[in-house]
């Protein structure tokens, strides 16, 4: 299975192994391929939003496709853009960094992922059916349950496709980092980016479950008549929102905790020095991650739950900023002392403080219940989210690129186009967002397809579109510096950056089995331990030998094709029954391929300790 | 409880964020520029959260800046390896303690603030007003149901006393929002009804807004607030009561209209008291500040808005070309006879105005 090999095959082999692979390195470039393309087609609604916005009473495009814009961008760059592009950091990250030579459920990886672009696919094909779903990514009821056409529909099967994809990815991880440590590797000499993303995997865990409950409601009530969030037949179109937020604030830390892992990681290599308070960082990102699920109703103080629970939510909201000021000033007291190099990785990250530390600001702001009232549903809201999302998720994907891109493809990005592209994204990023918060307060409602003259919005609104197309030129240089690192730059060794943890230990990018022989972990920042007592490597922990793999497998996409199949027949079957046809053909190939999973042994194949020391000869061992 | 969060305000730090910050935004639409109780009491507590959140963030920019450049790596220094420091307990134990203090500082006034506007005490007591709000797709209805009178789209409150407002909707959930006076409470289908109440300071006509995606005309989901002092209100009431739903019109035009209106429009519009209809009430529709809550009041903006309401707000209930232009003239020559009351007239000359 060596690299030439599969050189040598040309692109339908190229493509049939993408197809059936089931090795975390391929998922990750999977993930990131798919991510980034659907972070350009947010990025392109998003662009429309702000040309619509421009100037007041424009009619660049129609009330109703400026509803499907605001709905497919908000939809897309969570759960198709932000979403997978941490999955691609988890799965090209996680195992190296606990030495391990694959995740636990290899199969399920490659499942999780096939689930997510067919769900994801599955919502974007509603813009060529007749209308994509229009009622906000949040989807409130009885507004998404009486909207028209079926644009909704589509949000919901394409949902709870991709996100069961979600759900197995994340049990995948918490699974492969309970169980799959290299030895040594205790839970508190793990990174942060490990961490972190053992933390978010927990709460996908807890909190994807409510939205697939949601969903199916939705879904019953769209498709198949029931009146759970109908008032007039006796439902409760509140419980929708509930559902929604109990899901949804979880989500908005599943998101930037692999990021916090991953800052972390970033400061501390840069500063050459170890992270200050690393236990109370991981106090800190577990406290996060449990007062998470304490606080979804900060997104509902104007329904009208009364005084009591509007307090309670409020300072309950109020706590999370505690753990997360902790970590502010951790990562700088990290930097504080220390040998800081300023590298593109590291510049993402250091713009990355003072833009969170101000939506984290806003974010208290917003807790203060009675003061949300005038907040709610206003660009201010508008702009807190994008401070907290751009300027920590995005930022803290594009540090993390950096960061890892040479152990993903053996290529450091370019640094001066990395920090071209940084300047106008940065610049871009403030224009845009800052004076939403003004423009909110000043009386503009958010999701507004017009503003009227006369009402002092002009300004702003025109300086957040100038913005706009500035942070769009920063993501042009970015995939101008990706095609031209493929094309131009040479190979790097394994440890580009003078590296602390074990995935710099092993070449860029690893070996099909990562480690040769698994390493011996022995104590925290595993590699600098070994590094500053005058060693090379890593000690291996077991003697060279035979090392078992999974087999690659076509069955992870046949089921999410059967599902995207039975997707359409579900959908379609309310206008005719006859598409349950289609429901019956994808449930049989979802269900044919599980039989087959189920019935057919498949021990996976050896690696032969002649072929290991081959490849140690070419440098594999390191 | 305004009363020691008002003196707050004359602090230093206060004085200059409100009076940077009360540059922002219009008269009578920005929240900035409070007009009313709910709006002013909301006003301070936003101060109050700047100026903790502005402290927090001068000293983290401090250290910040002082970090990047003392600690930046400096020439020939590529080699050097810092102190691997642990952590410093006392160093922890402050950037925990310090903020959950700070965060209770704001708290208490946040739970307070949170309470004093969910206060029902008088509510139903003798004088005191309370007014049934629709929220519908996409216009809003007001009715008073202890004078039978109703409204839509221009609402009418008395000055300088609580006015509480019971609220729901008819369709999808709406959120009513009159920034300059109060802050915002969702309309929501069903039994989920809420109540909220409002205390303009001033007489004036205050710009509200739909604050809750509710399909396609959302943004266009405006409305009116007419706040007049309490012997103008009174008199108001009594004009709306006295109006004769069934008034013959004046102008030959007119009563051709008034026919006009009985076949086609009635089923929908009501004229005289009545819950929410399919659209909206029209009683004193003369009086109105704005036609269909956006367009001015003139009578070619009526005429085009009958004869294709969808132009101006798409995805309205109202269909398109129920009566022909000529027809649409003679309408709007009886509805522009609705004038029951001169009671905030010279108010609606004051536009919201940029300054
Ligand atoms: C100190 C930390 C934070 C606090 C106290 C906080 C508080 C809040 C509150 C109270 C709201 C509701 C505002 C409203 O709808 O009126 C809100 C909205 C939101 N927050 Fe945060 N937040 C914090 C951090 C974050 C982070 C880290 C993220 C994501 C990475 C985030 C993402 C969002 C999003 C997406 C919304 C709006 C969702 C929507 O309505 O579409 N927040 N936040
Ligand atoms: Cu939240």
């Amino acid at each position: 299975m060596s690299t030439a090999m599969s050189q040598n095959r040309g692109l339908g082999a190229a493509i049939w192994d993408y197809l059936t692979t089931v090795d975390h390195k391929k998922i990750a470039h999977l993930y990131l391929v798919s991510g980034g393309l659907f972070f350009l087609i947010g990025g392109l609604e998003a662009m429309l939003i702000r040309i619509q916005l421009m100037q007041p009473d424009n009619n660049f495009i129609s009330a109703g496709l400026y509803n499907e814009m605001i709905t497919m961008h908000g939809t897309t760059m969570i759960f198709l853009a932000a979403m997978p592009l941490i999955f691609a950091l988890m799965n090209a990250v996680v195992p190296l960094q606990i030495g391990a030579r694959d995740v636990a459920f290899p199969f399920l990886n490659s499942l999780g992922f096939w689930l997510f672009l067919f769900g994801g696919i599955m919502l974007n094909v509603s813009w060529f059916t007749g209308g994509a779903p229009d009622a906000g990514w949040t989807n409130y009821a009885p507004l998404s349950t009486v909207s028209p056409g079926h644009g909704v529909d589509y949000y919901v099967m394409g949902l709870q496709i991709s996100g069961a994809g979600t759900l197995i990815g994340g049990i995948n991880f918490l699974v492969t980092i309970v169980n799959m440590r290299a030895p040594g590797m205790t839970y508190m000499r793990m990174p942060l980016f490990t961490w972190a993303s053992f933390v978010t995997s927990t709460l996908i865990l807890f909190a994807f479950p409510a939205l697939t409950v949601g969903l199916f409601l939705m879904m019953f009530d769209r498709m198949f008549g029931s009146v759970f969030f109908d008032t007039a037949a006796g439902g409760n179109a509140i419980i929708w929102e509930h559902l929604f937020w109990i899901f949804g604030h979880p989500e908005v830390y599943i998101l930037i905790l692999p990021l916090f892992g991953a800052f972390s990681d970033i400061f501390s290599t840069f500063s050459k020095k170890r992270l200050f308070g690393y236990s109370a960082m991981v106090f800190a990102t577990v406290l996060i991650g449990f007062l998470g699920f304490m606080v979804w109703a900060h997104h509902m103080f104007t329904v009208g739950m009364g005084p009591i629970a509007n307090s309670i939510f409020a300072v309950a909201t109020m706590a999370i900023a505690v753990p997360t000021g902790i970590k502010i000033f951790n990562w700088m007291f990290t930097m504080w002392g220390g040998n800081i190099r300023m590298t593109s990785a590291m510049l993402w990250s250091i713009a990355f403080i003072p833009s969170f530390t101000i939506g984290g600001m806003t974010g208290v702001m917003l807790a203060a219940a009675a003061a949300d009232y005038q907040y709610h549903d206003t660009y201010f809201v508008v702009g807190h989210f994008h401070y907290v999302i751009v300027g920590g998720v995005v930022f803290g994907l594009f540090a993390a690129l950096h960061y890892w891109w040479p152990k993903m493809f053996g290529k450091v990005l370019n640094e001066k186009l990395g920090k071209l592209a940084f300047w106008p994204f940065f610049i871009g990023f403030h224009l845009t967002f800052f004076i939403q918060h003004f423009l909110g307060l000043m009386g503009m409602p958010r999701r507004y397809w017009v503003f009227l003259e006369g009402q002092g919005l002009e300004a702003g609104n025109m300086i957040s579109t100038i913005g706009a197309f500035l942070m769009a030129l920063g993501t042009i240089i970015f995939i101008i510096n990706v095609v031209y690192t493929a094309v131009k730059t040479e190979k790097v060794s394994g440890d580009p950056w003078d590296g602390r943890t074990l995935e710099w230990s092993i070449p860029s990018p690893p070996p099909h089995y990562n480690f040769v022989q698994t390493p011996l972990v022995r104590g925290l920042d595993p590699l600098w331990v070994e590094k500053s007592e005058g060693k090379k490597g890593m000690t291996p922990a077991e003697p060279l030998g035979d090392i078992h793999m999974p087999n690659a497998s076509i069955l992870p996409f046949m089921m999410s094709l059967g599902l995207f199949i039975a997707g359409f027949g579900f959908i379609y079957q309310v206008d005719d029954k006859g598409w349950l046809a289609l429901v019956f053909i994808g449930m049989g190939i979802t269900l044919g391929s599980m039989l087959t999973r189920s019935l057919k042994d498949d021990l996976g194949h050896h690696i032969h300790k002649a072929d290991l020391e081959k490849d140690i000869e070419k440098g594999a061992g390191q | 409880m305004r009363g020691w969060m008002g003196k707050f305000r004359s602090f230093f730090l206060f004085g200059a964020l409100t009076i940077l910050l009360s540059g922002c935004g219009v008269d009578n639409l920005s929240a900035l520029k409070p007009k009313g109780y709910g709006s002013d009491l909301l006003f301070d507590l936003m101060m109050i959260s700047i100026a903790i959140m502005l402290f927090v963030f001068v000293i983290v920019m401090a250290i910040y800046t002082f970090v990047l450049i003392r600690y930046r790596q400096k020439k020939g220094q590529e080699d050097f390896i810092p102190k691997q420091t642990e952590g410093n307990k006392a160093l922890e134990v402050i950037w925990t303690v310090i903020p959950i203090i700070l965060l209770l500082v704001l708290a208490v006034p946040t739970v307070q603030a949170t309470f004093d506007l969910a206060d029902e005490s008088t509510k139903g007591d003798d004088g005191v007003t309370t007014i049934e709000v629709t929220g519908n797709q996409y216009w809003w209805h007001f009715s008073y149901p202890d004078d039978e009178i109703s409204t839509s789209q221009d609402l009418y409150i008395p000055t300088g006393e609580r006015v509480y407002l019971d609220m729901k909707s008819s369709d999808v959930i709406h959120s009513f929002w009159v920034p300059s006076i109060a802050g915002k409470m969702d309309t929501n289908p069903g039994d989920n009804d809420n109540t909220m109440y409002l205390e303009a300071y001033d007489e004036g006509v205050y710009w509200g807004h739909c604050a809750e995606l509710c399909g396609e005309s959302h943004s266009l989901m405006d409305f009116r607030v007419i706040a007049v002092s309490p012997d103008e209100y009174d008199q108001w009431k009594e004009d709306m009561q006295n109006v004769d739903p069934e008034a013959d019109a004046e102008t030959a035009d007119a009563q051709e209209g008034q026919a006009l209106y009985e076949d086609n429009c009635m089923s929908c519009h009501a004229i005289g008291d009545g819950a929410a209809g399919q659209g909206p009430n029209l009683t004193n529709f003369a009086n109105r500040t704005k036609i269909a809550g956006i367009l001015e009041p003139t009578k070619e903006n009526l005429e085009s808005w009958i004869v294709n309401p969808e132009e101006v707000k798409p995805g309205n209930q109202m269909p398109a070309n129920l009566v022909s232009e000529d027809e649409a003239s003679q309408i709007a020559e009886y509805l522009m006879e609705l004038d029951h009351s001169d009671i905030g007239s010279n108010a609606s000359d004051e536009e919201v105005e940029e300054e």
